[in-house]
């Protein structure tokens, strides 16, 4: 393996984040690896959505959102970069499944690109959105029908196909905001066996609320309570000789 | 019986007498319509329609100068107000939606669709006939001022309201779901305004089109004063003209005979089979731009 790959690919430097003049988030650091999937998990307004949204910078469009400290991918700190070109790198998958609903499922695979006004072959076109739907696990329950509006999909396809999107972009990190919260538990397991396969080629940022589920596909966990970041480490680690007492509360059920 | 359930049918009765009474109404209308219309519509047949001439002391009566005149303004009315309307709309769902400055544009926005048409009439003679005079005179067309342009261009302003509430409230209606979506794509204010919210939108933005355009159709007291009220067809958008609405109205104390008036009335039902005809058309095209999962 060549020394690039043992670098972590994410860093983040006494992040914090506000809404006005409310501080979100504390001083979080930590650092993700290549290929790794992390949980973030914590309760209710511990601030895990905003953290990962800080990393592409979607907080500051938020009305009052603003954030200090660093955030440094490979190297570069995305806080100096455009977030346009941040987001083309970070694709991120939300609570709920959003799907454009005027658009088809081929349209929503390859949104990101006509979104951006970037032109591409048909042939290319073609293979990114059967690729990124096979890596999304949902080529062959959609292939027959692409140009069906991405709308009429059950919630579980249009999330996967809401996964596909941020793939096409082949982006290094994804983020995922709750990915399963507003899905039946079938569709939930699809994902978070998705999400496994996945980090053969992304990095994996997810916001849970499932201790169970964060326990199941992460190799890493980060804890969060009100704003701060209490234990960050390994997730078998963590999930049996948890260093902190509240991480310990918090897995068996004390609060949360 | 007990008392909730006596409560709960009485009070569907009632919502159920008011869904009736609504529907008898434009039947009604219709049916008076059809009934006093019908002297002429012996007399003329279709020609009505079609005849250029409207000459009440020889008794002849052709609608074509009056069809043509509101529907000419109408949409050209709509040409001139969709622009203006669809920028408010954006600024006000996307650019600025809260603010000193806003609050005001908003509320002018509304101020307009609450000015009497006769308060629009007064202006429209006062400031633009003389306007447009001037300019007939130094592009050497005759002076008339009073035209079909002069009451478009009223129209135009009378309607930007309906045309661009609607499509506001659409466009800020759209899930922030489907925007935040754009934008983790990289996309920038413009593209997601561009390929998410408008083209979501096209249903509302129609509607609006569309009642704005049942607005200028029927409008009768502005466009009476700036048109020039002729009987003649026109020939081009700077000659006086006539609307169906403008020519009941001024005429229609005049109508001393029987086929006179009745022919009035004809022209009255025409405007509403052509009203009634552009809605129907409208409401199929916005079903076809009808988007599942858009709201919020």
């Amino acid at each position: 393996m060549s020394r690039k790959s043992e670098e972590p690919l994410l860093q983040l430097e006494n992040l914090s984040a506000y809404f006005h003049d409310k501080r979100i988030i504390k001083d979080i650091n930590f650092s993700v690896g290549r290929n790794k999937v992390v949980s973030i998990m914590g309760p209710s307004g511990c601030g895990k959505t905003t953290l990962i949204r800080c990393v592409n910078r979607m907080h500051e469009m938020s009305p009052g959102g603003t954030a200090t400290g660093k955030i440094i991918m490979d190297g570069e700190d995305l806080n100096k970069i455009n977030t346009i070109k941040v987001r083309r790198k970070i694709g991120m998958v939300f609570q709920r499944p959003n799907p454009f609903p005027t658009m088809t499922i081929y349209e929503n695979v390859i949104a990101g690109y006509l979104l951006n006004g970037i032109k591409i072959p048909k042939k290319i076109s073609h293979e990114i959105v059967e690729d990124s739907l096979s890596k999304a696990a949902l080529w062959d329950e959609v292939k027959d029908g692409l140009n069906k509006k991405g709308t009429y999909l059950s919630g579980g396809q249009q999330q996967r196909l809401c996964i596909a999107r941020a793939l096409a972009m082949n982006p290094e990190i994804l983020l995922l905001d709750e990915p399963t919260s507003a899905l039946d538990p079938k569709a939930t397991s699809r994902i978070e066996e998705l999400v496994v396969q996945l980090k053969e080629n992304v990095t994996i940022l997810m916001v849970t609320h499932n201790i169970a589920q964060a326990a199941r596909v992460s190799d890493d966990t980060a804890f969060m309570y009100l704003g701060e970041l209490v234990e960050y480490g390994s997730t078998k680690e963590m999930f049996t000789v948890p260093k902190d007492k509240r991480t310990e509360e918090y897995l068996t059920g004390k609060f949360g | 019986m007990n008392k909730d359930i006596f409560m709960e049918k009485g009070f569907k009765v009632i919502l159920k007498s008011a869904g009736i009474v609504i529907l008898m109404i434009p039947a009604l209308l219709l049916v008076t319509l059809v009934v006093q219309s019908a002297p002429a519509v012996k007399a003329y047949g279709a020609g009505f329609i079609f005849r250029q001439t409207w000459d009440p002391v020889r008794e002849i009566y052709g609608a074509l100068p009056f069809l043509a005149g509101t529907l000419v303004t109408s949409f050209l009315a709509l040409l001139i107000a969709f622009p203006f309307s669809f920028a408010v709309a954006l600024i006000l769902s996307e650019y600025m939606k809260e603010g000193v400055i806003a609050t005001i544009l908003k509320s002018a926005v509304e101020l307009l669709a609450g000015i009497p048409s006769v308060i629009y009439g007064f202006w429209g003679l006062l400031v633009l006939v003389p306007l447009i005079r001037k300019l007939e005179l130094a592009a050497g067309i005759p002076p008339y001022g009073v035209s079909i342009l002069s009451a478009s261009l009223i129209l135009a302003i009378m309607i930007i309201p309906y045309a661009s509430t609607m499509a506001r409230e659409v466009m800020s209606m759209i899930s922030g779901d489907i925007k935040e979506a754009a934008y983790s794509l990289g996309g920038t204010h413009w593209e997601v305004l561009r390929k998410v919210v408008i083209p979501t939108s096209y249903s509302g933005i129609f509607a609006g089109v569309l009642l704005a355009l049942g607005r200028a159709l029927g409008e009768t007291m502005a466009v009476t004063m700036v048109i020039g009220n002729t009987n003649k067809l026109f020939t081009n958008i700077f000659e006086p003209g006539n609307t169906m609405a403008s020519v009941i109205a001024n005429e229609f104390t005049e109508a001393v005979s029987d086929l006179y008036l009745s022919s009035l009335i004809e022209l009255g039902l025409l405007l509403f089979i052509v009203t009634a005809i552009i809605n129907f058309i409208g409401r199929l095209i916005i079903k076809r731009f009808e988007i599942k999962g858009a709201g919020k």
